[in-house]
């Protein structure tokens, strides 16, 4: 099979068989420079109320759970500031993703619309040969729209706008969580890492995986695109 | 139907968590409007006294004020938890910003596992306390204060007090968790027109120091709990120092060089001025000096015209608005040519024929930052008399400017010196030397003959290009050489500029003359016994009439 080249990231999330998968979706205009910050902050939120402290299993089942720290983290270029989970490896990796989508959405060539996403899943190990499968429990997406501004006066309007629009995003995740609708179970100690994340040292995620698409201009996705095209050829 | 109750074990663990989660949610509000980024550390082991597996500091005070609150009591159905946020400005003003309810609703849920879900639910709230803490108006405000206001809590028990946060508030809700006793509900309600409260508004007042409120104003509750600063820094600092109240003002001085291209040299000097005790002027004090032009900047558009700076024609002395802040002990001077050292006060700016406009620009000296050069708050009321220049006539003007003016080239008359203090008229600069009095308005003492003389006739005497006409006292402007483009017609037999000076004051109208509203008017006054006589006489006929009308 050729893939086309694309996103490190896994592929494309698949929807789940069994289960209901929730589905969150947030919309946003940014300009070119305020992509990274805004989709942190939003990856971050989501990430601040799914993720605990580690883990230690006791005897007998019980297990004590860590403490999780936070801190503010403000926008250089978007009048915000955020909330995050105290966690330089967690961090990282969120920047890792974002910055690959920027650059994505960048060299894409299109107007400037992707979407990124963020995954929630639990594993459930299947007998060989087969390969443990990912059943998602929640998905929210984040569409990008990058607008190009003329003036500095519109860029600082743009500034204040994508703020309070961040604004109500945080609200909106915040909303969602208060839904307090499925969540795996807390695990026995062999069954962790099939919930959750746990090569981090001083926190623990749920399982997560971290995707993202960048549309043309016909509103496709770029992949599909691509996979039409070669379908295309090998039928001839 | 006997639901199972909670065990007493379980009721126990529950009363804990509420209580403690109600602290902490205080200890977060009130962490989150101190002004500064939060941090704390994430650790893998468990310390025992993170409750609900967060890292949340516990500021002593702010606990002794929730329990003094709380009285040992819970939240519950009509026995809320409110923690009060408001602004307080240096001069006393107090607005409330949010008020954030921790209620308890009748909604039982009476399956949920206390220990587990209820523990693992009101953790999860705390998190989106954390994230909604930054997302209200109020946060951006907090993060500015220190200078002009400070922020303040106040926790109270009981019934929710939303009246204080203005019409068209708005509600923000955090979350909610259910337990076999209740539904916890945590919520915020937030003013929402804080866009008077911009950041401008408070550049006029000098910083607060050290400010520990124990006192509450204009409370509508006076049996309600005192009020205290979020920012605990604040009582730290009282090391800031500010320069004394100047006595003497500056004064700005404008003179030309007499042969063109004029030169315009702003020199200014300290003038040493009674110190008059300043008044309030409104409400929001100003304070002398620096900050004062900060309001002007942004709202009256002075500019400054330094076409004097050996660009473009210099008929006009334009006054210069000193920008506050010098305290020098010597003139600064404007970078002209030929002139060395200086200051410069205002950055030199072609003239692109905005003289026209005649706006005048004020460019702070020190590049804008005005906070410093202010005196100490007790400094209640500010100088009302001084105008510098009429345009910015506000009474927050607190200089006074002397107008010198060396006239150039090819002026008739020139004007040695004007002094204007303590005018507020527009272009006060340009006004005759000699105040008009009565008897020489022509309103009210007309020319004996007005019309013998000929508009034209008077205008003879002018000599060339010269400025004035002569005979004239009433010149407002003294034109040196009044050459307007494409004034020359090959119809008119006159240019626009000799028309013009013509027909400058032209003759005055007859029936705005005395001796003819005179006149008229004595024929009024004969005439009114004569009216009168008649309206009595019909006085039944103007009854019904007016009848009808009703």
């Amino acid at each position: 099979l050729f893939f086309p080249p694309g996103p490190a990231a896994v592929a494309p999330p698949q929807p789940a068989p069994t289960m209901n998968c929730r589905a969150e979706v947030l919309e946003v205009s940014v300009e070119a420079r305020q992509v990274e910050e805004a989709m942190l902050a939003v990856l971050h939120t989501v990430l601040l109320h799914r993720s605990t402290g580690k883990f230690h299993y006791k005897k007998e089942g019980t297990y004590s759970i860590g403490t999780v720290g936070t801190q503010d983290v403000d926008c250089d270029f978007i009048d915000f500031a955020y909330v995050r989970v105290s966690s330089e490896e967690l961090d990282r990796a969120l920047r890792k993703a974002v910055r690959e989508f920027k650059d994505a959405l960048r060299n894409s060539g299109s107007d400037g619309m992707g979407q990124i996403s963020l995954e929630f899943y639990q594993k459930r190990k299947s007998r060989w040969p087969f390969s443990d499968e990912c059943i998602p429990w929640e998905l929210w997406t984040i569409k990008v729209n990058v607008v190009n501004l003329a003036n500095e006066q519109e860029r600082q309007i743009c500034r204040e706008k994508v703020g309070e629009k961040l604004c109500e995003k945080i609200i909106n995740i915040v909303e969602v969580m208060n839904r307090h609708e499925y969540l795996p179970k807390m695990p026995t100690q062999s069954e962790v890492d099939n919930v959750f994340d746990t090569s981090l040292k001083d926190v623990q995620p749920y399982l997560y995986k971290i995707s993202y698409q960048i549309t043309d201009f016909l509103g496709t996705s770029v992949t599909t695109t691509m996979r039409r095209l070669i379908k295309d050829t090998l039928a001839l | 139907a006997m639901d199972t109750d909670l065990s007493s074990q379980d009721r126990k663990d529950l009363d804990k968590f509420i209580k403690f989660f109600a602290l902490k949610t205080v200890q977060v509000i009130v962490q989150a409007r101190l002004g500064e980024k939060i941090c704390t550390r994430s650790s893998s082991s468990p310390t025992g006294s993170d409750w609900f597996n967060l890292a949340i500091k516990d500021i002593p005070e702010v606990t002794h004020e929730a329990k003094k609150a709380l009285a040992g009591q819970l939240p519950a159905v009509g026995r809320s938890m409110c923690v009060e946020i408001s602004l307080k400005t240096s001069e006393g003003d107090s607005m409330e910003l949010e008020i954030w309810c921790l209620e308890m609703n009748e909604k039982c849920d009476k399956e949920i596992k206390v220990s587990y879900t209820v523990y693992n639910r009101l953790s999860l709230l705390l998190k989106s306390l954390l994230a909604i803490t930054r997302v209200t108006p109020a946060y951006r405000l907090s993060r500015k204060q220190g200078h002009e206001y400070v922020i303040l809590y106040r926790i109270y028990f009981g019934e929710v007090q939303l009246s204080g946060l203005g019409e068209g508030f708005q509600t923000v809700r955090v979350g909610t968790v259910g337990t076999p006793v209740g539904t916890i509900t945590l919520s915020c309600a937030y003013r929402i027109n804080l866009a008077f409260m911009s950041t401008r508004q408070f550049e006029r007042t000098p910083p607060i120091m050290g400010i520990i409120i124990d006192h509450f104003v204009d409370r509508p509750y006076p049996s309600s709990s005192p009020m205290h600063p979020c920012n605990y820094r604040a009582g730290e600092d009282n090391g800031a120092v500010y320069p004394s109240v100047e006595d003497s003002q500056e004064v700005c001085t404008t003179s030309f060089s007499t042969s063109p291209p004029s030169q315009c040299v702003f020199t200014v000097t300290k003038a040493h001025f009674q110190a008059s005790p300043p008044v309030v002027t409104d409400t929001l004090k100003v304070p002398v000096m620096g900050l004062a032009f900060s309001h002007q900047l942004s709202s009256s558009r002075l500019s400054c015209q330094p076409a004097a700076l050996g660009v473009g024609s210099a008929d006009m002395g334009y006054p210069v608005l000193f920008a506050g802040g010098l305290n020098a002990a010597h003139p600064h001077q404007l970078i002209g040519p030929g002139r060395e050292g200086g200051v410069p006060l205002i950055p030199s700016q072609p003239a692109h024929g905005t003289q026209a406009d005649q706006e005048r620009m004020c460019t702070p000296l020190d590049g804008g930052h005005f906070s410093a050069a202010t005196p100490s708050s007790s400094e209640d009321t500010e100088t009302v008399s001084n105008s510098s220049e009429g345009k910015c006539g506000s009474p927050h003007d607190l200089l006074e400017t002397i107008f010198v003016r060396k006239v150039g080239a090819f002026v008739n008359k020139p004007i040695n010196q004007v002094t204007m203090a303590n005018l507020d008229i527009p272009f006060a600069m340009f006004a005759p030397k000699n105040v008009e009095l009565e008897d020489n308005d022509p309103m009210v003492n007309p020319p004996d003959s007005p019309e013998t003389e000929s508009p034209l006739q008077g205008s003879l005497h002018s000599e060339g290009s010269s400025g004035s006409s002569t005979g004239n006292t009433h010149d407002d402007f003294v034109m040196i050489d009044f050459k307007p483009a494409f004034s020359k017609d090959d119809i008119l037999p006159i240019d626009l500029g000799t028309f013009y000076r013509e027909f400058q004051n032209p003759p005055q109208l007859s029936s705005l003359s005395i001796d003819i509203g005179a006149q008229s008017m004595a024929e009024d006054l004969d005439s009114l016994p004569e009216k009168l006589a008649v309206h009595e006489k019909n006085v039944k006929e103007f009854d019904a009439f007016v009848e009808t009308l009703q």
